[in-house]
């Protein structure tokens, strides 16, 4: 998706704003947002892929004023509003005092066992060998899909070289919209500085990024 | 300094509670669950974590191997349960590793806890893989121009923590004073480990 989130390589963000001795959160709300959203995912552990691509389709105001946990909150509400757990508009009219809370004492859920971090597990098992190995050279392919994707725009059509070959993963670009895991090998690539950046990159200066085998051709 | 921009409209903090009020009302959420998430991000993981691992790893060097080739299992030693594909990256003369998430704010969470603001807002994200050199210069490190520069965006589920150098004239402190050295921002590689007359 080619959108602002997409924030490699932009210009005019301005300086590195440090903050000594930060809090884990600096508000209530951020951390219960945060609990929301794990809590409320499955057994199987949050849809991560679905998750970022809910926050991506935030306005720019909202995303980059709400910070972090104002993208979890959007990225939440949209999960419960596609999920058919909040009716469109629900939440505006409670905040508008139209709905009141419900007298009668409702009983909670008991909390989830275990660990609220279930684990990311993206890793599977294909039967085809990897297509490319470890040194080889290979160069990204001009992948711009108007849906979620885990290739930076800064990346497309560059050159680069296998550093490590991962285990077959699940494929964000299809899981995100619930056509299914497609899992793919992922590479570590490492691209120099000049050939993502040009006459400007610093000299020395290398990226590496995890990339889908179906983002890559071989060179 | 701060970075209260970053943190919300007045208005949000009231969304927030009317919707945990509706969905604990339908049953979706116990704010109980919703306190286990807060311990356990404000409790139970953090820098700590990785601090033990990379101070374990100064005085051992076939823990570092263990460490580099296989994160999980080197944590799991420590009794810590790493929850992400954690890949952990050294730093030498030579060569400096900083971890960045241009895309979202991929972070490894079982070893260092969740974000700081600065990793998570625009200015790091667009910069650090263009300019890694002048935002660590602007961050208070200034590497040599021999030193190479890897930025490693996290753009799939795998998680990069960074084993800074061990500081000079460390070598006769125990774990335990080591641990103390190794700051989030070192495993993030935007600083080196902390000097202990510095603490």
């Amino acid at each position: 998706m080619n959108r602002f989130h997409d924030l490699g390589g932009q210009h005019g963000y301005g300086s590195i704003e440090w903050e000594p001795d930060e809090p884990v959160f600096h508000e209530r709300w951020e951390g219960r947002v945060f609990g929301m959203s794990l809590a409320t995912s499955s057994s199987e552990g949050i849809n991560l892929d679905a998750t970022r691509h809910r926050a991506e389709q935030l306005d720019p105001v909202s995303y980059f004023q709400n910070g972090y946990f104002g993208r979890w909150l959007a990225s939440l509400e949209l999960k419960l509003e596609e999920e058919g757990l909040l009716a469109d508009g629900e939440l505006d009219q409670r905040l508008q005092g139209k709905i009141k809370s419900s007298a009668k004492e409702s009983k909670p859920p008991p909390a989830p066992e275990g660990n609220p971090l279930r684990g990311l597990h993206v890793i599977r098992e294909v039967d085809e060998p990897p297509a490319f190995a470890q040194g080889q050279a290979i160069r990204t392919r001009n992948h711009q899909p108007a849906g979620h994707t885990r290739l930076p725009a800064y990346a497309r059509c560059r050159s680069g070289i296998i550093a490590r070959v991962h285990p077959a993963m699940v494929f964000p670009d299809t899981n995100a919209h619930g056509k299914g895991e497609n899992p793919q090998y992922v590479y570590t690539v490492e691209f120099a500085g000049e050939e993502l950046w040009g006459d400007s990159a610093e000299p020395g200066t290398f990226v590496r990024l995890d990339l889908w085998e179906s983002y890559l051709a071989a060179a | 300094m701060t970075a209260t921009h970053e943190h919300g409209t007045p208005e949000i903090e009231l969304r927030v509670e009317a919707l945990e009020s509706l969905l604990t009302e339908k049953g979706l959420v116990s704010p109980a669950a919703v306190d286990a998430v807060i311990n356990y991000f404000e409790q139970d993981v953090g820098p700590l974590n990785g601090a033990k691992a990379v101070a374990r790893a100064w005085l051992d060097p076939d823990y570092k191997a263990r460490l580099i080739e296989d994160a999980s299992s080197a944590f799991n030693e420590l009794g810590i349960t790493v929850r992400d594909n954690v890949i952990a990256v050294e730093n030498t003369a030579e060569e400096h590793n900083v971890v960045v998430c241009t895309l979202c704010s991929c972070y490894p969470w079982s070893v260092l806890g969740l974000p700081p603001t600065w990793y998570k807002a625009p200015a790091y994200r667009s910069r650090v893989v263009r300019e890694p050199r002048k935002v660590l210069a602007e961050m208070g490190l200034e590497l040599p121009k021999s030193t190479a520069i890897r930025v490693w965006d996290s753009s799939a589920e795998i998680r990069y923590m960074v084993v800074p150098e061990q500081p000079q004239g460390t070598e006769s402190m125990t774990e335990n004073e080591l641990e103390a050295l190794v700051t989030r921002d070192s495993m993030i590689g935007v600083a080196q480990a902390a000097q202990p007359n510095a603490k």
